[in-house]
């Protein structure tokens, strides 16, 4: 994966990894609430095949302009924005999007339904069941993320963190920074429920989309698959093995294998 | 000096395994644990509390808001300022105050401000807090990355309804009034004096200097731990270029007096280690959400909640700690005389929040310490900062001649 940077017509400077042949179909990648992880095989398997365009929102990472977003509204056309930035407006990318990016690519996908080819949903936010009220996340002290997203807590070790060295006050301090900004931007869409009524624009979601979920998601449990496939007007399941809510990080390999196999 | 006896009015009933049970005594307390059979005796002992401070001559009394809180049982502070407004004839009713953020639309605040004013005569001092976490975000569902920018938003539009004469247009984020025109109108023109209780958000400094409002330091930390803090906003008010009258600033301090340091402790001790053991419990989750405080204040490295010698707030902690922390100040008239002009001078106040009544402590306790303060301290306490006795910026104005409550009915009435 390289990185560049693209600037939006709304002024947010975008860090975008991008991945693939440029005569392939481009695909664009919208990441989870963690952000972009040190960690890219499942975006190195699906650049296999597919122009593959990853970009950091605004409030991750080297991505700046959050204060420039502050509602649904204002985060689904930035998606657009950075298409139009990339040169893949009019070129009707596949749209791909894990967690709070699901939620942003499907937001996308209701605008601007002939503007895609086909849509990935990876345990995407965007629904709520009284009946499964989704774990307050704003909530979590820093240790209990990997038990929330991870069918193997294992796994997380490291790869939430960077890496830090949490003993020395300032990279704690760093930790809180980056914290604060990541999911102070996620909670423009996410706090204090995450449910910006998406359900009743999903009749205009026309293209066909793949629902993926981890069946071990313990934040966002897999009952909510079900009913994404009942509002969405062309969808299929499918569901991954000894995956949690980071599917991407947990089963890269198979990930990109079954997207590959959906976007053809 | 101004001296405000302040009730956070505490459930005085939380089980002695409550630290053990549960996780939080803010957000998700168990309301089971209230009882409001037993809530309608304790609403009026604080409320005749409040009332007796301003009788043995406290210069105001204090309230303030909390929500789904063991230890805050004032959903609604201006409901018991009302009660205050009518019983009392010359304190200052501080309410400190409204979180303007979470009233919709926040005229709500304007107006009920103005109507505290207009029943107590000129009598209210308006704090407008940008709120807890636990209360803004937690309880009432505001996005913490946009609580800031809502508060100013709600402050501009009270602010500006209270001066304007005329009717107005207010196209604003997240509210939008076709028509602003205030009644009733508060008596203190241009508006009741100001107070801005803050935990050290820098922004908040800021915001207090450039309007020249009160900036309320409100921890339980004691003033030793504070004096950082309080350093830190004096340079601000050095650097923005304004006069540093003590009366800019407020504290509040937890207070018990006694005949002696002894019979402090025996006295008040069980109660004041059940407000820190027990009512401040709070679960850190609930503390510090992704995007409530900002980058700035967070490089600037005045996490309060984080710092090593805050921790104490959230592991039990004994007597002799509080004391030698200054989290209490506790003990003779004499000890506490000497203690408390130590926290006066070293943290540069005019005004001291006295909570004289904490966690269960019993009302004949609560008024015991209360008179030994107003007594034998307070009065040694007066001419603190001679150079600025005559800066009433940061108090209230009230009227000259004001209505006294007729009583319902005199006797001979009530018995025709």
């Amino acid at each position: 994966m390289n990185a560049t940077t693209v600037e939006t017509a709304r002024g947010a400077r975008v860090r975008v990894l991008e991945g693939g042949g440029d005569g392939a179909q481009p695909v664009l990648f919208l990441h989870g609430l963690a952000g972009l992880l040190d960690d890219h095989a499942f975006l190195d398997g699906l650049a296999e095949r597919y122009h593959v365009f990853a970009p950091e929102l605004p409030g991750y990472g080297d991505s700046t302009g959050e204060d420039l977003l502050e509602d649904m509204l204002d985060f689904s056309l930035h998606g657009w924005d950075v298409a139009e930035a990339l040169g893949l407006a009019g070129r009707r990318p596949h749209l791909a999007g894990h967690s709070m990016g699901g939620m942003i690519a499907a937001e996308m996908a209701c605008l601007a339904p002939g503007g895609i080819g086909r849509l990935v949903l990876v345990d995407p936010f965007g629904l709520w069941l009284d009946e499964h009220p989704i774990p307050d996340l704003f909530s979590f002290l820093p240790f209990q993320f990997a038990d929330h997203l991870f069918h193997d807590p294992a796994r997380a070790e490291g790869l939430l963190t960077g890496g830090m060295d949490f003993s020395d006050p300032e990279a704690l301090k760093e930790f809180f920074v980056g914290n604060a900004r990541r999911l102070g931007t996620a909670g423009k869409m996410l706090f204090p429920v995450p449910n910006r009524r998406l359900s009743k624009r999903l009749y205009r979601l026309t293209a066909a989309t793949l629902v993926v979920w981890g069946e071990s998601d313990q934040l966002i449990v897999p009952a909510y698959a079900d009913r994404w496939a009942e509002l969405l007007p062309r969808s299929s399941i499918a569901r991954v093995a000894e995956a949690g809510h980071m599917v991407p990080y947990e089963q890269p390999e198979e990930l990109a294998r079954t997207v590959a196999g959906f976007l053809g | 000096m101004k001296f405000t006896w302040f009730n956070l009015m505490p459930w005085p009933y939380l089980p002695d395994d409550f630290r053990e049970k549960h996780r939080s005594v803010w957000v998700d307390i168990p309301n089971t644990l209230y009882d409001p059979v037993r809530g309608h005796a304790v609403y009026h002992e604080y409320m005749d509390q409040l009332e007796f401070a301003e009788s043995l001559g406290f210069d105001g009394i204090g309230v303030n808001e909390h929500h789904q809180n063991g230890y805050g049982l004032m959903p609604s502070p201006n409901i018991i300022a009302a009660g205050l407004a009518r019983r009392t004839s010359s304190a200052a009713i501080c309410v400190i105050g409204n979180s303007i953020a979470l009233y919709n639309p926040p005229i709500r605040v304007a107006e009920e401000f103005a109507m505290l004013d207009v029943i107590s005569g000129g009598r209210l001092v308006a704090g407008f807090p940008v709120g807890t976490p636990m209360d803004t975000n937690f309880c009432y569902g505001q996005i913490p990355a946009l609580t800031r920018d809502k508060y100013r938003e709600a402050h501009d539009l009270i602010v500006r309804a209270w001066a304007s004469d005329e009717p107005f247009a207010f196209d604003g984020k997240y509210n939008q009034l076709r028509w602003v025109n205030l009644w009733p109108k508060p008596i203190q023109k241009p508006h009741p004096p100001v107070y801005i209780p803050g935990g050290g958000s820098v922004e908040t400094w800021d915001f207090c200097i450039e309007h020249d409002y009160n900036y309320s330091y409100l921890s339980f930390g004691g003033y030793l731990a504070g004096k950082a803090l309080l350093d830190g906003y004096w340079d601000r008010v050095a650097a923005l270029g304004k006069d540093d009258s003590p009366y800019r600033a407020a504290f509040a301090q937890i207070i018990a007096v006694a005949d002696t340091d002894a019979e402090a402790e025996k006295l008040y001790a069980e109660h004041i280690l059940y407000f820190y053991n027990r009512c401040l419990r709070v679960y850190p989750g609930f503390a510090d959400p992704p995007g409530y405080r900002t980058v700035r204040t967070i490089r600037e490295g005045t996490l309060t909640l984080l710092r090593r010698e805050n921790q104490a707030l959230f592991q039990s902690v004994t007597w002799k700690d509080l004391v030698e922390r200054g989290m209490v100040i506790a003990g003779s008239p004499q000890t506490v005389r000497q203690r408390m002009e130590e926290l006066i001078k070293s943290l540069r106040v005019g005004h001291v929040f006295c909570l004289l009544h904490n966690g269960n402590q019993p009302d004949e306790k609560t008024r015991h310490s209360t008179r030994l303060f107003a007594e034998q301290v307070m009065p040694h306490l007066r001419d603190m900062w001679p150079e600025w006795s005559s800066d009433e910026r940061w108090w209230i104005h009230p009227l000259e001649s004001r209505v006294t409550p007729r009583p319902p009915a005199e006797p001979a009435e009530a018995r025709a």
